[in-house]
């Protein structure tokens, strides 16, 4: 099997704020530090979204990426792009929006929409230096395990 | 991990230090022939940038893998403190034996990071130019790339 791996790129920016209503003041201060500021703050994220799969034969293609484009602008650039994430997006709603949640909201609503080759991999920058990866694991995939 | 899905946190540091490399088990000619320019006595130097990956469960009160100020702080007391304007060769005591090629280099920082209370310390990969990268994630693991 010639398994091949396709990733696309886009950037999008939105304005969050880590707050657990669970946590006196002070202790939202000492885990989320600045994060925690009331009026939130903002990133320009980067994601990058990786599929894998065979080339078509026909079209030597894993899936045609003007779909992948179109699914991301769906999913991810209309909901996310300009939003204040806590607010504005009912996934992220009871979640501290951090980068490991970001990137499995969007892990969560991309899988079911690639239907050409399979999600391989979610990159989400928050910063340059900064990222959260989602992928299948490798080990429970191949004995069936979930968990 | 839920639904088998595994999510990592990648953070990215920097350092610059200068080596020489250079293998005492090999003559001149031959350390030259291996290491070419990057066997000159004097030694340079590069920014080096590592990238660490740690995976785990998100803690669902924080949302977070592992917290970054814990996480920046314990890479800065055990790599960058340590290695930052400094010689490899000289100033780090594994290198004085082990000949510090960025190879070594990402198996020494795995190996000093690997105690990380927080979370599991998946891969070190390591730019030592913006041409060159190494990684490594442990014994026996050639999964270093989900």
């Amino acid at each position: 099997m010639k398994m091949v791996l396709l990733t696309r790129k886009i950037e999008f920016s939105a304005s969050h704020v880590y707050h657990n209503p669970a946590f006196s003041a002070e202790e939202n201060r000492r885990v989320f530090g600045k994060c925690n500021n009331p009026n939130g703050h903002g990133h320009n994220y980067t994601l990058e979204v990786t599929v894998a799969g065979e080339p078509d034969p026909t079209t030597g293609m894993v899936l045609d990426l003007k779909e992948l484009k179109a699914i991301l602008e769906r999913e991810v650039m209309q909901r996310m792009d300009h939003r204040f994430l806590n607010k504005e997006v009912p996934e992220l709603a009871g979640k501290i929006p951090t980068c490991e949640n970001i990137a499995r909201v969007i892990w969560d609503l991309l899988e079911p929409k690639i239907t050409e080759g399979r999600l391989h991999r979610v990159r989400l920058y928050e910063t340059p230096d900064l990222f959260a990866e989602c992928y299948r694991d490798a080990a429970a995939a191949s004995n069936g395990a979930g968990g | 991990m839920e639904n088998g899905v595994k999510t990592a946190l990648g953070r990215r540091y920097r350092f610059s230090a200068s080596h020489r490399l250079h293998s005492e088990k090999l003559s001149e000619a031959e350390n030259w022939r291996v290491y070419g320019k990057c066997n000159n006595p004097c030694g340079h130097g590069h920014n080096y940038v590592v990238e660490i990956s740690v995976s785990g469960d998100v803690d669902p009160a924080t949302g977070m893998i592992a917290n970054l100020a814990d996480l920046d702080g314990f890479v800065e007391k055990q790599v960058l403190e340590p290695f930052d304007h400094k010689s490899l060769n000289e100033d780090v005591d594994v290198f004085r034996e082990r000949v510090p090629t960025t190879e070594n280099l990402c198996i020494e920082i795995f190996s000093r990071l690997k105690s990380f209370p927080g979370a599991k310390i998946q891969r070190v990969r390591i730019e030592e130019t913006g041409n060159n990268s190494f990684e490594y994630a442990g014994e026996n693991s050639e999964d270093t790339q989900p």
